[in-house]
C-alpha cells in the first residue's frame, strides 16, 4: 500500500473522523477484512468516505476503495492525484450520452474486485440534501453484485454525516455520527429484487440509528 | 510521612510533587480495579454460561479512563484543565448531536464549542470571578440573541433552553474540577488540590458503583419507575451510606475537610450524583436513546460516565469554598 496514502488514513483521516464525528460504529464485526466486497452505504456529504475509510481493520485499509465520480474528483490534476493516490478511489462516469453504455461505466469497480478489493459504493449516485430521506437508488450496485456473486454486499446507514458538512458547505461542524452496518446481502438473481432488498435493509439500519439528524426531518410515521 | 514523588520531566515543566494521600489514594485505586479485572477473568470459568463481556470492557475501560485521570492530575492544572477541556467537549458533541435541533442552528452549535476554550482559559488565568458569569449569564444571554438573529423562531424557546442546558451541564460544571487545580499552594490542604479532585472524582464514581452493586444484592423497591426503572430505593441509600462513610472517614486525609464542611459533604455528596445521574437518564429517555454514545466500551458516551460528575463537582467546590478555601 502507498506509503503516503496509510499515513494519511492514519494520521490524518482517523483524528479528524474522531474530532468531527466521534466515529461510533454499531457492529463493527460485520464490516469485511478482506475482498471481493462491495460496501453500499447512504450518502449526503464528503464525511461519508472519510467515516468509511477510517473504520475497518487495519489489513483492509490497502483494499478500500471508494467509487467516485470522474467528473467531481478528477477535474483537476491536484484533485486527481489526491483522489486517485491517496483517497483511492476507482471513478466511474456519470450519466450523459458521453458515459457510453453502462457496462464500461462500471468497468474500473469490476477490475477493483476482480483484484479482491473492498468497494465503498453509494447507490444513490449523489450526496442527498442531509435530510436523512434515502434517494432512488442506481442499478449499478445490483450490476456489480450480479458480476461477482461471490462478493457479499454489506448495507451501511451513516447517521449523522450530513449534518457536519452539508453538501454546499465549506466549513465542517463536529456532531456526533453513528456507522450502522447491516447483514451482508448475498445476490439473489434478479437486479430490481436485489434492490428492494438493499432499501429495506437500509431502510431497517436507518430505524435503528440514534436520532442524531434535524428535527425538521423527523419522520412523522415513525413518531 | 515519606517523602513526596516527583515524576521525570524537563525542569521547565514544574510538576507539582504529589501528595502521599494521593499516591494511596490511586494506589487504592488501582487495587480495587486489579480485583475487578481478576473477577472479569474468573467468573467465566468459575461460573461460565453467562456472558461476561460487558464486565470485561467495563473494566478495561476503566484502566484506560483512570491512567488519563491519574497523568492529568499528578501532571497539575495545566494537564487537568486540558484533559477537562477535551471531556468538555466530547460530552458537548454527544449532547448537541442528540438533543433536537434545527438546520439553521449549525453554526450556533459551532459556536457553542468556542464556549470550551474561553470557559477553560478563565481556569487557566485564574479570573474566577469571570468564570462564574461567563456561562450562566453572558451566555445565557447571546446564545438566544444569535439564534434570533438567524431568523428562525420555530420551537426558539425549546432550543436555546436546550443549548443553555448543554452549555451549564457539559462545560460550566465540570469545569469547576479544573478550577480546584488551581487552588493556591499558600492554603491548608492535606494532599494539595490534586487531592482535593481525586476525592471529587473518587467519591463520584464510588458512589455510582456502590448504588449498582447495593441495588444489585438487595434492589426490591422501584425510586424512578418512570425514569430509570433500574433504580432501587436500596441501592440509592446503600450507595448513598457507602460513599458518605468514606468520604467522612477518609475524605479529610485528601481534602480540607472538618466540623460542619466534613457532615455536609458526607451528607449531600451522593444526593447530587444520584440527582446528577437520575437528571441525565430523564434527559435520555426524552431524546429516546439509552446511552448518549458509543465512546467507551462498556459503559456507553462521555455523559453517561460524567452525569453525576456534572452535577457533584459545582457542589463539591462550593461546599469546599463555603467551608475551607480562602481563594474562593
Amino acid at each position: 500500500m502507498n506509503p503516503i496514502r496509510l499515513a494519511f488514513l492514519l494520521f490524518v483521516a482517523m483524528p479528524l473522523a474522531r474530532l468531527f464525528t466521534g466515529a461510533d460504529v454499531v457492529d463493527r464485526q460485520r464490516l469485511p477484512a478482506k475482498g471481493p466486497a462491495i460496501i453500499a452505504a447512504n450518502h449526503n456529504s464528503h464525511v461519508d468516505t472519510l467515516l468509511l475509510l477510517t473504520i475497518f481493520p487495519l489489513a483492509a485499509l490497502g483494499r478500500l476503495r471508494p467509487v467516485a465520480a470522474a467528473d467531481y474528483f478528477l477535474k483537476g490534476p491536484m484533485i486527481g492525484w489526491f483522489s486517485r493516490r491517496i483517497i483511492g478511489i476507482v471513478p466511474i462516469v456519470r450519466g450523459g450520452p458521453a458515459a457510453g453504455t453502462n457496462e464500461d461505466v462500471l468497468a474500473p469497480a469490476r477490475e477493483a474486485l476482480a483484484r479482491g478489493d473492498i468497494i465503498i459504493i453509494f447507490p444513490e449516485g449523489t450526496r442527498g440534501d442531509a435530510s436523512d430521506a434515502m434517494g432512488r437508488l442506481k442499478a449499478g450496485v445490483a450490476r456489480l453484485a450480479e458480476a461477482f456473486p461471490q462478493a457479499p454486499v454489506i448495507p451501511v446507514w451513516l447517521e449523522g454525516a450530513g449534518r457536519v458538512l452539508p453538501k454546499g458547505t465549506l466549513v465542517p461542524v463536529p456532531m456526533n455520527c453513528t456507522v450502522l452496518v447491516g447483514e451482508p446481502l448475498a445476490w439473489c438473481g434478479e437486479r430490481t429484487a436485489f434492490i428492494d432488498r438493499l432499501r429495506a435493509a437500509l431502510l431497517d439500519l436507518k430505524a435503528k440509528a440514534p436520532p442524531q439528524h434535524w428535527i425538521e426531518d423527523e419522520d412523522p410515521k415513525a413518531a | 510521612m515519606t517523602s513526596p514523588i516527583t515524576l521525570p520531566l524537563p525542569a521547565a515543566w514544574h510538576v507539582p510533587p504529589a501528595a502521599p494521600a494521593v499516591i494511596w489514594g490511586l494506589g487504592v485505586v488501582l487495587a480495587i480495579l486489579s480485583l475487578g479485572a481478576l473477577a472479569a477473568a474468573l467468573l467465566p470459568v468459575v461460573r461460565p454460561g453467562k456472558d461476561y463481556t460487558n464486565l470485561r470492557q467495563r473494566v478495561n475501560s476503566w484502566w484506560v479512563m483512570i491512567a488519563l485521570l491519574a497523568t492529568a492530575l499528578l501532571l497539575g492544572w495545566q494537564a487537568t484543565t486540558a484533559l477537562f477541556a477535551v471531556i468538555s467537549f466530547i460530552a458537548l458533541r454527544e449532547f448537541l448531536s442528540l438533543a433536537p435541533s434545527r438546520r439553521e442552528d449549525r453554526l450556533i452549535i459551532l459556536a457553542a464549542y468556542l464556549v470550551i476554550p474561553i470557559n477553560y482559559a478563565f481556569v487557566a488565568l485564574d479570573q474566577y470571578g469571570v468564570y462564574l458569569v461567563f456561562i450562566p449569564v453572558y451566555c445565557f444571554m447571546v446564545a438566544p440573541f444569535l439564534m434570533a438573529c438567524v431568523g428562525q423562531t420555530q420551537a426558539y424557546l425549546a432550543r436555546a433552553a436546550t443549548l443553555h442546558w448543554g452549555l451549564v451541564t457539559c462545560v460550566y460544571s465540570l469545569g469547576f474540577a479544573a478550577f480546584l487545580m488551581k487552588t493556591p499552594l499558600t492554603e491548608r490542604l492535606p494532599a494539595g488540590p490534586a487531592g482535593m479532585v481525586f476525592l471529587l472524582l473518587f467519591v463520584t464514581e464510588l458512589n455510582d458503583v456502590a448504588q449498582y452493586v447495593w441495588g444489585k444484592l438487595f434492589g426490591r423497591r422501584k425510586i424512578t419507575p418512570k425514569v430509570s426503572p433500574n433504580k432501587t430505593w436500596e441501592g440509592f441509600l446503600g450507595g448513598w451510606a457507602t460513599t458518605a462513610a468514606v468520604i467522612w472517614f477518609l475524605g479529610p486525609y485528601l481534602a480540607p475537610l472538618a466540623g460542619w464542611g466534613r457532615f455536609w459533604m458526607a451528607f449531600a455528596l451522593p444526593l447530587a450524583g444520584f440527582a446528577g445521574d437520575v437528571t441525565m437518564s430523564a434527559v435520555k429517555r426524552d431524546i429516546g436513546v439509552k446511552d448518549t454514545s458509543a465512546l467507551i466500551p462498556g459503559h456507553g458516551g462521555m455523559l453517561d460516565r460524567a452525569d453525576s460528575l456534572t452535577f457533584t463537582a459545582p457542589l463539591y467546590f462550593h461546599l469546599l469554598a463555603f467551608f475551607a478555601l480562602e481563594r474562593f
